[in-house]
């Protein structure tokens, strides 16, 4: 609460104090990032980018159909620290329906993508965790249709005491009827498809667009962009901010009406 | 050597009322019986006799059905439960079957040489071995001598119910053997018969006979089986279950039974074999933990690991995940773990060897992948973890299989070929669209009852059936791929083949 007070205040002496009590939070480390690449992601979220050993839920608009897309924002996320460091990528799913070519033209390497079946949301979330205590591994990605809070507080603790990080794609036929409680996630996004952008025929599609939607973020306001996927770097850039001021002052409220359309 | 013979296990089970009891089988349209009981062999009735005859000498005799695989099963058990004494049990060859064939009873062989010291010396062993048996509700003979025939000779016709066991000491078959009726050398009967009429009634009358004369009237089986018995000539003995040559055993003074005394016995096991297989310069790849418990059965835990490994408490971790099925029935007495396959590893591979180091050294691996993929597959399952390869295959389902988690081969060259999904479905699934023209991308299609207008499209990438791998009688069509995007920005990868379409894969 005290955060989002000096969020709200916005003075620019508070900066230093508000670094130093989350340093304090987090007993004393430094905050590890990921920068995103676009500088209105990176700016808004705490610490310049994806915080690293920690756990981030994705899930996508309509939860019985953007499990492509969940998985390409993931990659996007992945593709990076992959690059960086040695270990492989684990990915945990029910059904391994990732597709290896697909992998390739993305400019990732499937060997280095480590895919472990497991046989229900249980298992994964074990595996997962198991997976978080290995510091060899370059990140953790799990496809569950549920987290409950206190598997999602196992993992949390698990990611930051490994310095590993992990991501949770939330994979499910049907979408729930009511708001979940928050997790214990760092962040949680939400992926939307957007008409793609420019192509050399109008009727050839373009670079993909995504409407990525931080919902909830620890340190951050929740904010909406729309990003479009640079096939160069497998990254992606950002196409336009859309609301984000409005966004910033506005409760997390997530409603259907903001759904991609 | 020892053998121990089994007699008629049914008539001692607990829940049987009080013998005469016979096992009956059906035999060219009768009944007889295969086997009987003390009470019941008292009473004068044999195996072989009609079931109407044995009714009328014993009005009172309980029957059922006589199972041979049953009674091959059951003493299968017996036999890998004896593994608790040796590692190198086996059932009896010279067996006709369970209840029957020569020498009247199944019989299993042990060979115990080096392991009698274990138990307090050779004849505590035997008796360890007869007063569990009778336990468990087995009628037992035992016999512990130089070779296997001697020992089979003995248990069979040189004790009796007073006295169900004895020791033949080293080098004193031939004594053992004199007085012993010809049958005790595994002949079939219709040589017992002809020796019999021939007034050779004792195996000492013939052991002084020359070959030459026996063998034209009996073939060289006699000799053979005298020479056996001896110990003249070799008699190989094929263990049940091959012996593994990395083997620690524990033996608990007191049954154990709760799931930390297992993980302790474990752990001792592992640190037991672990110093064996390094002083042979090996790493296990195939563990098997096997309990015996004191009801006489057992339990085995199979497991692999991803590397060779010889770390304790790596494999400690491993039988961890497991212990939660390992059921301790009233009590584990025994317990053994076996390296089944092992390969080479020297301490210089664990230095040079990045994946391995944590998991084979003694320091903690909890930064190890070895160790990781072994804990996910032991749960799991084998075969869970993997990681993907290119195969030379045009059509998308065939071009990736499933490699090892570690990269044993050289990395391949994935294909570049048009766009490919991020998802592939496991089954193409039928769709409904309307293209307007052919060869044209569909205008507007179902999906899972949800119609998507398409708005952008790209193809068609043609791809040909393989022709050598289809079914000549029910070729393939060949596929044109779409990518195609709907109104809302969501793109699929459709194809149409022989008229209809299908969706396989969804883009980013």
């Amino acid at each position: 609460m005290i955060l989002e007070e000096l969020e709200k205040t916005r003075k620019p002496g508070l900066a230093a104090l508000r670094t130093k009590v989350r340093a304090l939070e987090r007993g004393g480390r430094p905050l590890r990032v990921l920068p995103l690449g676009p500088a209105a992601l990176d700016d808004h979220l705490p610490g310049g980018g994806l915080a690293l050993g920690a756990l981030h839920e994705i899930e996508g608009a309509r939860a019985e159909w953007d499990d492509g897309l969940v998985a390409a924002f993931c990659l996007a996320l992945v593709a990076p620290l992959a690059a960086a460091l040695d270990g492989p990528v684990l990915w945990i799913a029910r059904q391994a329906d990732l597709y290896g070519p697909g992998l390739a033209a993305r400019g990732l390497d499937p060997a280095r993508i480590l895919f472990v079946r497991a046989g229900g949301d249980r298992e994964v979330l074990w595996a997962m965790e198991e997976g978080l205590r290995c510091r060899r591994l370059a990140a953790v990605v799990g496809e569950a249709g549920e987290l409950e809070r206190s598997a999602g507080r196992r993992l949390q603790l698990a990611a930051e005491a490994g310095g590993v990080t992990a991501f949770l794609l939330r994979r499910r036929l049907i979408a729930p009827h009511r708001a979940e409680p928050p997790s214990a996630a760092r962040s949680r996004w939400r992926v939307a498809p957007a008409p793609s952008g420019a192509a050399p025929l109008p009727e050839l599609p373009g670079r993909p667009r995504w409407r990525v939607e931080l919902l909830r973020c620890r340190g951050a306001a929740p904010g909406e962009f729309l990003v479009e996927r640079d096939d160069a770097t497998g990254g992606f850039a950002l196409a336009a901010a859309l609301r984000d001021g409005a966004l910033a002052a506005r409760p997390a409220a997530r409603g259907a009406s903001r759904l991609a359309g | 050597m020892e053998r121990w013979r089994r007699a008629r296990r049914h008539a001692a089970q607990a829940d049987w009322p009080a013998s005469p009891v016979a096992l009956v089988r059906a035999e060219a349209g009768r009944l007889s019986l295969a086997a009987v009981d003390g009470a019941a062999e008292l009473a004068g009735l044999a195996p072989g006799m009609l079931l109407a005859d044995a009714r009328a000498l014993l009005p009172g005799l309980k029957t059922a059905a006589w199972r041979p695989e049953a009674d091959a099963r059951a003493l299968a058990r017996l036999a890998a439960w004896c593994g608790r004494y040796t590692p190198w049990s086996a059932l009896d060859p010279a067996d006709g079957g369970p209840g029957g064939g020569l020498g009247g009873g199944a019989g299993i062989l042990l060979d115990v040489t080096g392991c009698s010291h274990l138990f307090g010396g050779e004849a505590a062993l035997l008796a360890d071995l007869v007063t569990r048996l009778c336990r468990q509700g087995f009628t037992v003979r035992a016999a512990l001598a130089d070779t296997p025939g001697a020992a089979w000779a003995v248990a069979r016709f040189a004790t009796s119910a007073g006295e169900p066991w004895s020791v033949v000491p080293p080098g004193r078959a031939r004594t053992a053997l004199a007085p012993l009726p010809p049958a005790a050398l595994r002949l079939p009967p219709a040589s017992c018969e002809l020796l019999a009429r021939l007034g050779l009634r004792r195996i000492d009358e013939l052991i002084d006979l020359p070959p030459a004369l026996l063998e034209p009237r009996f073939g060289p089986e006699l000799a053979q089986r005298l020479r056996q018995a001896l110990g003249a000539a070799a008699e190989p003995l094929s263990p049940l279950q091959p012996v593994p040559p990395w083997l620690a055993r524990r033996v608990f003074a007191e049954p154990i039974l709760t799931a930390e005394d297992i993980a302790r016995g474990i752990q001792l096991l592992a640190g037991e074999l672990g110093r064996r297989l390094e002083a042979g310069q090996h790493g296990a790849r195939q563990l098997e933990l096997t309990l015996y418990r004191v009801d006489g059965t057992l339990h085995r835990l199979a497991l692999g690991t991803s590397r060779p490994s010889r770390d304790p408490a790596h494999m400690t971790r491993l039988f961890a995940d497991k212990l939660g099925r390992v059921d301790p029935g009233f009590g584990v007495e025994v317990m053994t773990l076996a390296a089944a396959v092992t390969e080479p590893l020297t301490a210089l591979q664990l230095v040079l060897d990045p994946m391995a180091t944590g998991a084979a050294t003694g320091r903690d691996d909890g930064g190890a992948l070895a160790g990781l993929i072994d804990r996910l597959e032991a749960r799991l399952g084998s075969g869970t973890v993997f990681r993907q390869a290119p195969t030379e295959s045009h059509l998308p389902e065939r071009a990736v299989r499933r490699g090892p988690p570690f990269g044993a081969e050289p990395p391949a060259a994935w294909r570049r070929a048009g766009p490919r999904p991020l998802r592939l479905l496991a089954h193409p699934e039928a769709i409904e669209a309307t293209a307007l023209l052919p060869d044209r991308p569909p205008a507007r299609f179902h999906w899972r009852r949800v119609p998507h207008r398409v708005v952008r499209a790209e193809g068609p990438e043609r791809i040909a059936p393989e022709w050598w791998r289809e079914d000549p009688a029910r070729p393939g069509s060949p596929r044109d791929y779409f990518r195609v995007e709907d109104e809302e920005g969501r793109r699929y990868w459709l194809y149409r083949a022989a008229g209809r379409w299908f969706l396989h894969g969804l883009f980013a």
